[in-house]
């Protein structure tokens, strides 16, 4: 008698050797195909959304490839959630943490089809793991006492996370950028303080960071545009109509006098409200709602240069940075903070008009604006600028730094061969994988440059066999050379999540021996 | 599929549409339901134990669920069949009722019907199977209390609760920090717990998670987490003696439940609404501040002037808080919940030590942590992992952790786990079968057969010969009378479960056995299966 059918009939179930198979072929695809975008010498994607309009990013950010991508494959998709995690969590480092967990799926797979068992496998990468974290926290540098030397290292991290995005024409530009940026910070993680602002026309060296906060707003008709020595009321509320808020309010009347009447009142209570703002002795007011034309008449009058339809994120930055307090009610104008700045003034970038605003109280804010040839350029060089800022954010944290170019996978699987060395029973071939997998990183960066792969890695393995080696690869000579000469740093942070990420990741992949498909979710049909 | 006929051979109709109904009678009704209950208990085999593997499912909406929990499994699964949907209540069931164990249950019930099919077709009638299997699981219960030990703990000795719920982690992904996990666990519910009456509300743990950082990263907080923010950003964000005023009422104007109409002729109305729209949002916040208040949170909405107000006369506050959170920050600072300004008093506010807002990562994700609250009773586990799925899968495990530890509380008799109580039981249903007179001894040997699975699983999980590793345990136990002997799934080198410190609880173990047996006796007495045919 056939076995009686548990599932409902479209949900599938594969199994055993079947299911791992699934997983390892979905998560070596997604692999080899954001492979191609590791290193300095990586290649972009172009991506086409299928959405109306069909809107076309390109990019060689790992996180915004993954994102964009329907997989079906639901070992792909653990891959491409770890990439989303290390975007939100670090920021950089999204290709290497799916190239590094699809290399170690790619070597288990090998020792599976030997014949050793998966949960050996996942104890032998375990250990390799922490073996291989432990490495590098030997060779970490921190330059945390010498500031001079710390931003020395910012510069050069930043360097590193710009040079294989859009931006590496500009490299030392833009890093100076984002360092000057993350210094203002001093120290706290919030990059909402750091405001980025596109503006098409012009190139991308024109991009320049400004220190004071620019809002991309018109300043109303009529109104200064200039004010020196601003004093600034950043508010929420209502200036087009105050309504009555009390529910089920409405106006009734009988005769059109009245309507006119109540019409003068709501023209009373409005003038009301303007006085009692002018009141506070400003000259400069932002509002997060639209202001009407009568109220901005008033402002006019009054010489207040009055802003009108910021948005939210825009009047929390200009509080954060002015040091006022974002009102609602405007009673008691003496108790209400009120935000200074030097100058305000109206500035040309490209056609269009921004305000500007100069020698704000705080100085933790400030806007980079970037400039280039066309909004796919903006918006990758945007991404860029993101990645390098988050870095350079988590690094002032934790100031540890490693130095990059393949030298910390060198340095691991050198640890990592140790261990398999003295490791006894079958646990030593997965540390041995481990190590392999390791070493396919500088392996990809060599090949994306189009140098001899095979040739540079044994002679970087050669090189570090000297205690206390900083070699790695330089793709720009296509040699090995000396990491710490050539600049190339990498925070520590950004390397442990990626090797802790991974291996996570591969050993959850590692340990499914079944999968159930549900049957899809039946759509109804509306046609 | 005519049932009866009349003289000239016309079938009667009995049941309505009868020719689009299949049947499946005697016999073949039953093969075919335990040849179901088999194959899900085949899926599952395979995750039991330390070494067992994971399953990875795919929703209908295609969202990814990997995990070893049976509970989960069988609930992801969406099965169709009929007999198949038994064995998912019953996981289910442990689940609700022991918390751990839901794999295991499934595994016995499995084997359970395995051995009846055999006897079936030996012609022995379900009905007397089943009979012998109850008997069966009677004389394996009373083993289990026979051969239980009582084991102490108290507050300062921990060492056995988080021993017992390291047993329970290791078969999940955490188990790399089980240690940690455990003592998080344990330190969770004790502190929780009400020894006097021995028990355990675990609605008081809140279990949060948030993905970034590493699983060592997982924490206990003495108080509770809420996935919020101060409504405005330029409030404080952090209060120490936080008085704490708990509305479930909004700072909004009031909307009378009643259907009625303001109307506004006159230029005098339309001034008065205005004060007085002004006064009310004045006097809601006042209300707060004069009782002392010195933190709100709100299960609803603000008002963007109410908002300001509050942030002006320097009171910061939650907005937007969900009913069950809003229950626990009760319950952890002693506050009342008020649903009217006018029935604040200052006995109704809630204390906590201290309140901060903590972000996270480089996102903007922020959370309010409440601390050192004046009843301390409530407290979150807070996890940390790489990405969604290990979130998910470790709250899970956390759960079955905490499961474990409250049944401790509850009742602190202990089994031996790695099999070895299973094994203890087949020894002793085997012995007691040849005294009863009967076919039901039939039906008790192949219960004691059907116990067997599981440590013979457990075997085959850790990549051991099945078979030569239970008998020899088997032997082992006879030999020395001494029922600690299990399988050694981890390769310690000792079979000894004393020594290895596995222990699972005995409500567990009592528990899987008897609704297992319960659930194969159901499914054996189905005779008959009327379905809707699919064509």
């Amino acid at each position: 008698m056939a076995i009686e059918r548990i599932l409902k009939d479209d949900a599938s179930e594969e199994k055993g050797e079947r299911a791992r198979m699934a997983s390892f072929v979905g998560a070596i695809a997604i692999t080899d195909l954001v492979k191609t975008t590791l290193g300095p010498k990586g290649m972009d994607k172009i991506l086409q959304s299928t959405g109306r309009g069909q809107a076309v990013t390109v990019t060689n950010d790992g996180a915004t490839i993954l994102k964009s991508l329907h997989i079906d494959n639901p070992a792909a998709k653990v891959l491409i959630d770890i990439s989303k995690v290390q975007d939100d969590e670090v920021g950089d480092g999204t290709t290497s943490v799916v190239v590094l967990a699809g290399e170690l799926l790619r070597e288990a797979e090998k020792l599976v089809a030997a014949k050793i068992h998966p949960m050996t496998i996942i104890s032998g990468y375990r250990m390799a793991a922490e073996c291989a974290r432990n490495a590098l926290l030997q060779r970490v540098v921190d330059n945390k006492e010498n500031a001079e030397k710390f931003k020395l290292d910012l510069m050069k991290i930043a360097m590193t996370t710009l040079s294989s995005k859009i931006l590496s024409q500009d490299k030392v530009h833009f890093a100076q950028l984002a360092v000057d940026a993350v210094m203002r910070l001093k120290g706290s993680t919030n990059l909402e303080a750091i405001q980025i602002i596109k503006k098409p026309g012009g190139s991308l060296k024109d991009s320049f960071l400004d220190e004071g906060f620019i809002l991309d707003k018109k300043i109303g008709l009529g109104q200064p545009k200039r004010i020196e020595n601003a004093k600034i009321l950043v508010a929420n509320t209502a200036m087009d109509t105050d309504k009555v808020k009390i529910y089920g309010a409405r106006v009734r009347v009988d005769s059109m006098s009245k309507v006119a009447e109540i019409e003068g009142a709501e023209k009373e209570k409005m003038r009301e409200k303007v006085q009692k703002i002018i009141a506070h002795g400003i000259n400069c007011f932002v509002n997060r709602q639209l202001i009407y034309n009568f109220p901005e008449e008033l402002f006019a009058d009054a010489g207040i240069l009055a802003i009108e339809h910021a948005d939210f994120d825009g009047i929390e930055r200009l509080a954060l940075v002015t040091g006022g307090e974002i009102a609602s009610t405007f009673d008691n104008p003496e108790s209400v903070k009120l935000g200074h700045c030097k100058l305000i003034e109206e500035i040309m970038i490209g056609e269009d008009k921004l305000i500007h605003f100069s020698g704000v109280e705080m100085g933790q804010a400030c806007t980079i604006v970037l400039r280039g040839a066309s909004h796919h350029v903006l918006d990758e060089a945007e991404r860029s600028l993101h990645d390098a800022l988050c870095v350079l954010s988590q690094t002032v944290n934790d100031t540890r730094v490693v130095l990059g170019g393949g030298w910390p996978e060198m340095v691991m699987a050198k640890a990592v061969d140790e261990l398999a060395r003295q490791t006894p029973g079958k646990k030593s071939h997965a540390i041995e994988a481990f190590s392999r997998a390791l070493v396919a990183i500088p392996t990809i960066i060599a090949d994306n440059a189009g140098l001899d792969s095979a040739d540079l890695v044994a002679q970087l393995r050669a090189e570090h066999h000297k205690e206390g080696c900083n070699a790695g690869i330089d793709v720009i000579s296509g040699s090995v050379g000396d990491m710490a000469e050539l600049g190339i740093s990498e925070s520590f942070k950004v390397k442990q999540a990626v090797l802790l990420s991974a291996t996570e990741a591969a050993e959850m992949i590692l340990r499914v021996d079944e999968i159930i498909t549900c049957a899809p979710r039946k759509r109804e049909d509306r046609m | 599929m005519a049932l009866a006929f009349d003289e000239y051979g016309r079938p009667f109709i009995i049941l309505k549409e009868q020719e689009q109904k299949t049947r499946l009678r005697g016999l073949e009704a039953q093969k075919a339901n335990i040849s179901a209950g088999k194959a899900v208990a085949r899926i599952l085999r395979t995750s039991l134990g330390p070494k067992g593997m994971d399953k990875m499912l795919q929703s209908p909406d295609g969202d990814v669920t990997i995990t070893n929990d049976g509970a989960t499994i069988l609930e992801q699964m969406d099965v169709d069949n009929q007999i198949a949907k038994l064995m998912v209540e019953l996981s289910r069931s442990q689940d609700y009722e022991i918390g751990d164990g839901t794999t295991g249950v499934v595994v016995l019930a499995g084997a359970l019907l395995e051995q009846a099919e055999r006897l079936l077709e030996r012609g022995i009638h379900p009905i007397r199977i089943a009979e012998g299997y109850e008997m069966a699981s009677r004389i394996a219960v009373e083993h289990l209390e026979h051969i239980a030990q009582k084991f102490d703990f108290g507050p300062t000795n921990l060492e056995p609760l988080v021993q017992t719920c390291m047993t329970t982690l290791s078969s999940k992904i955490v188990n790399r920090c089980k240690r940690a996990m455990a003592e998080i666990c344990v330190k969770a519910v004790l502190s929780v717990a009400d020894l006097e009456r021995k028990d355990v509300n675990l609605d008081l743990i809140k279990v949060e998670g948030k993905v970034g950082g590493k699983l060592e990263d997982t924490e206990l907080i003495y108080g509770i987490t809420v996935d919020k923010d101060m409504s405005h950003p330029q409030m404080p964000k952090q209060i120490e003696d936080a008085k704490i005023a708990i509305l479930t009422c909004p700072f909004e104007p009031p909307k009378p439940k009643t259907k009625h109409k303001v109307d506004i002729d006159t230029v005098e109305k339309f001034q008065t609404l205005r004060q007085q729209e002004q006064k009310y949002f004045d006097d809601m916040v006042q209300k707060c501040k004069d009782v002392g208040a010195t933190l709100v949170i709100c299960q609803w909405g603000f008002d963007d002037e109410a908002n300001h107000l509050l942030m002006h006369r320097n009171l910061p506050a939650v907005r937007w808080v969900g009913g069950v959170e809003l229950e626990l920050i009760a319950i952890a600072t002693g506050g009342r919940i008020v649903p009217r300004f006018q029935e604040l008093t200052p006995e109704k506010l809630g204390r906590a030590g201290l309140v901060r807002e903590k972000s996270f990562g480089t996102t903007k994700d922020k959370m309010l942590y409440i601390e050192h609250c004046l009843n301390s009773r409530a407290v979150t586990i807070f996890i940390r992992g790489g990405n969604k799925m290990i979130i998910e899968e470790t709250k899970r495990s956390i759960h079955d952790a905490l499961c474990v530890a409250r049944n401790l509380i509850r009742n602190n008799s202990i089994v031996y786990g790695g099999g070895s109580a299973e094994t203890a039981c087949s020894i002793a249903v085997e012995t007691a079968s040849d005294k009863y007179p009967g076919v039901e001894q039939y039906a008790i040997r192949a219960f004691a057969d059907a116990l067997d699975a599981v440590p013979m699983a457990l075997a085959e999980n850790s990549g051991l010969q099945p078979i030569e590793t239970l008998s020899a345990v088997k032997s082992q136990q006879i030999k020395e009378n001494n029922p600690h002997f299990g399988i050694d799934c981890n390769d310690v080198g000792t079979n000894d479960m004393r020594e290895q410190n596995v222990f699972e609880t005995l409500i567990g173990k009592q528990q899987q056995i008897l609704l297992a047996t319960q659930v194969v006796k159901m499914i054996l007495k189905i005779d008959d299966v009327i379905s809707p045919s699919d064509y």
